[in-house]
């Protein structure tokens, strides 16, 4: 028998149920808003590391500007509803290609780099935006930040933990079913082959750089989206959201959780949002605390917590 | 081609039948330089469609760099290669792949972060309809088609003798399985040319027979063969053809009983007098 975790591991579907359960039952163990808002939070991330997860995962690239992409897609929707009252969907969608268009003009450049220069250039992107959102003061009303609309659809208002909540956890559901479906197709055995070996890849007729830059958008995209409801749920929102330290945060929660494991990412973006919240006890010590969990993680789970942690269980097998 | 018959190996030693077909590969004054170094200089020699041809030379003769500017990897610095019809000279490997040109590698290119049955079908990949959104939705269309790619690696692994592999780990395997496992890839494309770079270099004596037993049935099942290799006996029992590099220069061409008693390609590999 295959035990839970490699189900989760290595089941398609049956991994899909455990989290649309675990989704479905949460909320009858927390006791008041507070503890929904670190929920939806942490639902953000997920999305977000889903998606950063099959860049840096699977395909094998750095991005260190992916919070660049989350912080466009919030200001798409916050300066295109709020400013231009266009409809928050369309603001959404609006953002989202943005982003795809902006991925993809960077991407043929930018993936023909490796390694460390790779990273570099990434971050560059990262920083650009992160600029631009705090210098454009007439636009995004600068480092303070601006108010958003809530959002409507169809005349309904979305308002309240309880609703956000359930939206944050059918989109995480959505986005892993995604992710789980492009890993297990051709399309994402190039990726995965992009990271293995290029050259062999090529060799068998695979195209990496557009296999590379595919990814990359695929990535930027859910960042986007989910940076457009963030948006909209929190209802402020500031340049911060874009910058270098949450691109570092995105990255730490992917490699955290398990790379190339989708739901290694939703781990790593949960823990570690939740870790900095019950390091609190801490107090002045919270952030050290933090970093020496982090360095010991990987020191003794140098995979990650997931596949670590199935590792460990016995009776291995595959799905 | 008939790659599904027989998938136990054997082992015989039986010539396979000259076929001394048209031109599939015809590379012509080939140079490449790395910083004033000439690797490969003025080579020109033709590959007949149906045939094992295998380059051999002593270490340092040019023969991967010559590998690497057929297959694309590498660009030429003068000169055409012409691979079935048209001059595909430094395209990139994976429109020559759609060509109909595959390898392997002589340093092992396996893709570590995947089983072996994996390896064989990202092989398949242009034979796959590999865009995002049919991937993203699962289209059924896709699905079926990969549960067919995924029989037909199972049984390009049978082919060459992988058959206990097929869910392990590639990083788990042994050298001589993955050298096997680089062929059965190479295969998974359906190439018109496939080119084998050592394939039994690292390999003991029973498993270079396996590789030779392979590589025979693939050149029956009318795969033309370029095939660079140290060991002589298997270069002399299985090539039709054969063409000596020194220095990046052709030295000799020729059947294996001409290029063997050519005084010249002696005298390259135990290093005579000149």
């Amino acid at each position: 028998m295959p035990s839970l975790f490699q189900t989760i591991l290595h089941g398609r579907l049956t991994g899909l149920l455990v989290l649309g359960a675990v989704i479905a039952v949460l909320p009858l163990f927390l006791p008041n808003n507070f503890y929904l808002d670190i929920a939806i939070l942490a639902g953000f991330n997920a999305v977000v590391c889903v998606g950063l997860n099959l860049l840096i995962g699977y395909a094998g690239q750095i991005s260190l500007g992916h919070a660049g992409f989350f912080g466009i897609g919030a200001y798409a929707s916050g300066v295109l509803a709020g400013n231009y009252g266009w409809p928050p969907v369309l603001a959404l969608l609006a953002g989202a290609v943005f982003v795809g268009l902006l991925a993809f003009a960077v991407a043929k450049p930018i993936l023909r780099l490796k390694g460390h220069y790779l990273a570099m250039a990434t971050l560059g992107i990262g920083i650009i935006v992160s600029i631009v959102l705090r210098t454009e003061s007439g636009l995004t009303g600068g480092p303070d930040g601006m108010t958003v609309e809530p959002f409507r659809i169809f005349g309904f208002e979305l308002y309240g933990e309880k609703t956000w909540y359930w939206v944050v956890g059918a989109l995480l559901v959505a986005v892993v079913w995604l992710s789980l479906n492009l890993i297990d197709s051709p399309m994402g055995r190039a990726l995965r082959a992009v990271h293995g070996s290029e050259v062999a890849a090529e060799v068998v007729g695979v195209d990496t750089a557009r296999f590379k830059a595919a990814v990359f958008v695929l990535s930027a995209v859910f960042a986007s989206v989910a940076g457009s409801l963030f948006a909209h749920y929190a209802g402020l929102i500031t340049p911060a959201k874009a910058d270098f330290f949450k691109s570092i945060e995105l990255v730490t929660m992917v490699v955290f959780g398990g790379m190339a494991s989708t739901f290694g990412a939703v781990v790593g973006a949960v823990v570690l949002t939740l870790l900095p919240q019950a390091l609190t006890v801490f107090q002045d010590y919270q952030q050290i605390v933090l970093g020496a969990i982090l360095m010991a993680t990987m020191v003794f789970m140098p995979k990650g917590l997931l596949p670590t942690l199935a590792a460990l269980l016995p009776a291995r097998r595959r799905a | 081609m008939n790659m599904r018959t027989d998938p136990e190996l054997s082992l015989d030693a039986a010539p396979v039948a000259r076929r001394d077909g048209p031109p599939l590969l015809r590379v012509e004054h080939l140079s490449r330089e790395f910083g004033g170094v000439l690797a490969i200089g003025d080579l020109s020699f033709t590959v007949a469609a149906g045939d094992i041809h295998s380059i051999i030379g002593p270490n340092g003769a040019g023969k991967t760099t010559l590998f690497n500017l057929v297959t694309g990897v590498y660009k030429p610095s003068g000169g055409r290669v012409l691979f079935d019809g048209a001059d595909v000279s430094g395209q990139a490997p994976y429109r020559l792949a759609a060509r109909g040109m595959s390898r392997t590698f002589q340093n092992l290119q396996i893709f570590f972060n995947m089983t072996a049955l994996e390896n064989v079908m990202v092989g398949r990949h242009l034979h796959l309809n590999t865009r995002l959104l049919p991937a993203l939705f699962r289209f059924p269309s896709l699905v079926r088609k990969d549960s067919e790619a995924r029989d037909r690696a199972a049984a390009l692994m049978a082919e060459v003798g992988l058959s206990k592999y097929l869910d392990a780990d590639a990083a788990s395997m042994p050298y001589g399985a993955l050298k096997r496992l680089e062929i059965a890839r190479a295969l998974a494309a359906e190439p018109k040319l496939l080119l084998l770079d050592e394939p039994a270099a690292g390999l003991n004596a029973t498993e270079s027979r396996e590789i030779d037993a392979v590589i025979k049935k693939v050149a029956a099942g009318g795969v033309t063969i370029v095939l660079v290799e140290h060991d002589m006996k298997m270069v002399m029992g299985i090539s039709h053809k054969i063409t000596a590099l020194n220095h990046g220069r052709k030295l000799a061409e020729g059947t294996p009983a001409e290029v063997a008693a050519n005084p010249e390609v002696v005298a390259a590999y135990l290093g005579a007098a000149p």
